[in-house]
C-alpha cells in the first residue's frame, strides 16, 4: 500500500459525538469557545457495521464544481469501523475526512485554566464538527490509510 | 465548516502530506501554487531519500558543509543548537547517519506559513502529517481548535487545543512505527504513547515533541522547566499527564 498519511483538515463529515464538554472562564484572549453550538448531547456514529452513515457535510465555498467527493472503502479495525472520504479536483486531494469512525466512550475531565492555547481536558471524537485540524498520528492508523488508499485508487490519484 | 469560507489545498510532499487551510481574508491560488512550490524545493534539498539532495552528498561526503546552501548552514546549525539544549535528544544523527528531517518538517510548516501571513493570510492554519501551526483565528471571534489523537484508540481526540494564533506538534509512535529513537541508546524511545507540545513557533515546537518523547519518563520534568510551553502526553501505561 502507498504510504500516505493525510492530514485531517477542517470540515468533517457528521457523526459528532460530543459526549462531554466543560466550558471554563478562564479561556482568555476575548475568543470565547462556542460552547453553546455544542451539542449537549449528539447521536453518535455506527459502531458496528460497515455501512455508509446518510449524514453528509454541507457544500464547501470554494470547491469548484469539477471536485469529485468519493468515499473509501470501509475498513474495520480493532477499534471499529474507519472510513474516509476525499474531496477530488483533478488530480489534488482538496479536502480529506471521517465518513465513520469509532463512536468514544464519554469521559470527562477538567479544563485548566491559562494564557494561550488551551489544552481542553475533554473528550470528543474525532469527527466532531468542532474541530479544525488533527495533531498526531492514530488518525494515520492502517484502517485509515486502507481507506484513504481506496478512495485514492478510485479517484486514479497516484 | 466551522467557521467563514475557507480554502484548501493538500500536497504531498516528504512523504507525507500537508494541507493548508486559508481563512478570511483568502489568498488567490497562485499563493498556494508557491506554498506548495516551497515544500518541494526544501525536500529537493533536503530530503535523505534522494540521492542527489545537498544533504545526501553532505553525508556521503561528496559535498563540504561550506559548499552548501544557506538553508542548508542554517538548518544544521539548528540542529546543533538544539542538540545542546536537549541534552542531546534531539539529534540530526540519532540513526546514526546525517538526517535533518526532525527539524526540517515543522521548520518547512513554518515557512509556508510566514509565506501564506506575507501574502495577506492573516488567519491560516498549515498542517503538515499532524503537526500544525495556526495564525490568527479561525473565524471572526472564533479560536482554532486543533484535536490530539489519541494513540490509544484510533479515530479518538484525547483533548483539544484552542486559542488564537499557537503552534502544535505531536509526537509518537504509531505514525511509521516507532520511529523516534534515543539518541543515546539509538533504540526506539520507551514510556510514551505520544508527546504534544503547544507554543508560539511550530519549528522550536516539534523539535522539542520529538526530543520530550525520545526522553520517555523524564520528559514530564523537562517540559515543566521550558518557558512558553504547554503539554499533553500519553503514556505507555495509558495514562495521560499534562503541563500548563
Amino acid at each position: 500500500m502507498k504510504r500516505i498519511l493525510l492530514a485531517l483538515v477542517g470540515t468533517v463529515a457528521g457523526l459528532a459525538a460530543l459526549l462531554s464538554f466543560k466550558t471554563h472562564s478562564g479561556l482568555t484572549g476575548g475568543a470565547a469557545l462556542p460552547a453553546a453550538s455544542l451539542p449537549s448531547s449528539a447521536p453518535s456514529s455506527t459502531s458496528g457495521g460497515a455501512s455508509a452513515p446518510s449524514s453528509s457535510a454541507p457544500p464547501k465555498p470554494g470547491q469548484s464544481s469539477a471536485a469529485k467527493t468519493i468515499a473509501g472503502q470501509a475498513i474495520q479495525t480493532r477499534y471499529g469501523v474507519v472510513q474516509v472520504q476525499i474531496v477530488v479536483s483533478g488530480q489534488k486531494i482538496q479536502n480529506a475526512s471521517f465518513l465513520q469512525l469509532t463512536a468514544d466512550d464519554p469521559r470527562s475531565a477538567e479544563i485548566n485554566s491559562q494564557a494561550g492555547p488551551i489544552l481542553l481536558q475533554q473528550t470528543l471524537s474525532a469527527q466532531s464538527s468542532q474541530i479544525d485540524g488533527v495533531s498526531g498520528a492514530t488518525y494515520t492508523s492502517d484502517g485509515y490509510l486502507q481507506s484513504l488508499q481506496s478512495a485514492l485508487d478510485q479517484a486514479g490519484i497516484k | 465548516m466551522r467557521a467563514g469560507a475557507s480554502t484548501r489545498r493538500v500536497v504531498h510532499c516528504m512523504g507525507t502530506v500537508f494541507s493548508f487551510d486559508v481563512r478570511a481574508p483568502g489568498v488567490n491560488d497562485a499563493v498556494l501554487d508557491d506554498a506548495a512550490w516551497l515544500l518541494h524545493e526544501i525536500d529537493e534539498t533536503f530530503s535523505t531519500y534522494r540521492e542527489g539532495s545537498e544533504i545526501s552528498r553532505l553525508g556521503r561526503g561528496e559535498l563540504r558543509l561550506a559548499d552548501c546552501s544557506p538553508d542548508v548552514r542554517l538548518v544544521l546549525d539548528e540542529c546543533e543548537r538544539y542538540r545542546r539544549i536537549t541534552g542531546g535528544y534531539f539529534s540530526a544523527d540519532a540513526g546514526g547517519s546525517l538526517d535533518p528531517s526532525g527539524y526540517v518538517k515543522g521548520w518547512a510548516i513554518e515557512r509556508v506559513s510566514n509565506l501564506l501571513t506575507d501574502a495577506g493570510a492573516t488567519s491560516h492554519s498549515v498542517n503538515g502529517g499532524g503537526d500544525v501551526q495556526c495564525v490568527g483565528d479561525a473565524g471572526v471571534g472564533t479560536p482554532w481548535r486543533i484535536g490530539i489523537a489519541d494513540p490509544r484508540a484510533a479515530g479518538k481526540i484525547a483533548t483539544v487545543v484552542a486559542g488564537t494564533g499557537f503552534a502544535v506538534a505531536t509526537s509518537g509512535v504509531e505514525q511509521r512505527g516507532a520511529h523516534i529513537l534515543d539518541p543515546h541508546t539509538g533504540q526506539p524511545a520507551r514510556g510514551l504513547l505520544s508527546l504534544t507540545i503547544v507554543g508560539a513557533h511550530l519549528t522550536e515546537a516539534d523539535v522539542y515533541a520529538t526530543a520530550g518523547f525520545a526522553m520517555g519518563r523524564q520528559a514530564r520534568e523537562w517540559v515543566q522547566s521550558l518557558t512558553g510551553y504547554q503539554a499533553f502526553a500519553v503514556t505507555e501505561d495509558g495514562g495521560t499527564w499534562s503541563v500548563n
